[in-house]
């Protein structure tokens, strides 16, 4: 259950943001959460409706943003789609592939009042 | 409230003592990608733009961590498993084979109780054991408390033995040099492809209870092809915690780590004087 930690680090982002900017309430976040990074979001949801009850993210509605992994061989240099971490190239057959997309964990963008 | 000490603040004990809530500081470039992006009145519904990622204060943390410890030339290891791999056994033997060359220190996580840095402390060295209450893995923000309660000598070695799961330690990091990952043979082969996050975050696999395969049906290099393919560069090591096969080797890749943290410290200490 470390998405409870993470759903703690989105509100101490949040709490720095409100302060900063002198909002008082959440209405939406936009965050984007890759396949192949180590989130449940399901479990995202349900840590983030748990730590924001009493502040001012309570009522905000949480839109995860889905994003699809990608990477390039480092043998043959291909860009490709990479749904496992244990994925060959489907070209070459190489299991070195460099992650590019998919590994995103952040809030990209907020309304506020 | 504490952004690191995710899984409850309140209920983490680092040696017995409840790790306090206090104020972090925060860099001048924390909000620095933030921007009104329709500044209009307060009352009305605005857009802010804020691309921030989500363990950006837990990396913020682990930096430095990493900082001080190349200052020093500690070597930090983070050894990661799933419960029973044999981790403490193993660092036990670990400890019995460094401690009349090198100093070293310990921090145990676990859920729950100080058994295993009893039993580290019986080796003779320093542990301090950080209990996660409810909590999954050790954080960053942590491990930055444990370094300043230990007393930690230039040169040395610092283990941490992570809470024991496959899964939540893959993603944060404390500042070590490697993640190490302890797979047993008396678990399936089929480990790294079942939780590959822990076996592409790891640096190096060190195969444990070796000295059982003759009474099981573990095929080891069906797990060695298949903890390359999550990570074709993990070096891998088969070790018995408890016979002493392979250790020699282990022990020779950590004082080839050690010498690099020394040579990352003169590099730290030539630059701040040139700087």
């Amino acid at each position: 259950m470390h998405e409870l930690s993470l759903a703690e680090s989105m509100l101490q982002i949040i709490e720095d943001a409100a302060a900063e900017q002198g909002f008082t309430r959440v209405k939406k976040i936009w965050m984007e959460v890759g396949r192949l990074s180590c989130v449940e979001k399901d479990a995202l949801r349900f840590g983030f409706s748990v730590v924001v009850d009493g502040t001012v993210a309570q009522q905000a509605v949480l839109e995860i943003i889905d994003i699809a992994g990608r990477g390039r061989c480092e043998r043959c240099s291909s860009e490709i789609a990479v749904t496992t971490l244990y994925d060959a190239c489907p070209n070459c057959g190489s299991y070195a592939i460099d992650i590019i997309r998919g590994n995103e964990m952040r809030i990209t963008e907020m309304e506020v009042e | 409230m504490c952004a690191t000490c995710g899984c409850g603040t309140d209920q983490v004990h680092v040696d017995g003592k409840i790790l306090h809530h206090h104020d972090h500081d925060h860099p001048e470039d924390a909000h620095a990608h933030m921007h009104v992006h329709c500044a209009s009145d307060m009352n009305v519904s605005r857009r802010v733009k804020i691309e921030r990622a989500i363990l950006a204060q837990n990396d913020r943390y682990a930096q430095s961590n990493r900082q001080f410890l190349a200052e020093h030339g500690i070597l930090m290891l983070n050894l990661v498993s799933s419960p029973g791999s044999g981790k403490t056994t193993l660092l036990v033997e670990t400890i019995r084979a460094l401690q009349n060359a090198l100093p070293i220190a310990v921090i145990e996580g676990d859920q729950q109780t100080d058994q295993d840095a009893a039993r580290i402390r019986a080796t003779g060295v320093s542990a301090l054991q950080i209990n996660t209450g409810k909590g999954c893995h050790l954080d960053a923000h942590m491990i930055g408390h444990a370094m300043q309660q230990l007393t930690l000598q230039e040169n040395s070695i610092l283990f941490i033995e992570n809470v024991g799961n496959l899964v939540c330690p893959a993603g944060f990091d404390l500042g070590e040099a490697h993640k190490v990952v302890i797979l047993s043979v008396t678990e399936g082969e089929d480990k790294p492809l079942k939780y590959p996050d822990m076996f592409r975050a790891a640096d190096l696999m060190l195969l444990n209870k070796c000295d059982l395969l003759p009474y099981l049906s573990f095929d080891v290099n069906r797990t060695i092809e298949y903890a390359h393919r999550v990570n074709p560069s993990l070096h891998i090591i088969q070790v018995s915690a408890t016979q002493g096969t392979g250790i020699p080797e282990w022990i020779n890749w950590i004082r080839n780590e050690c010498r690099q943290a020394a040579i990352t410290q003169v590099k730290n200490v030539h630059s701040l004087q040139s700087g």
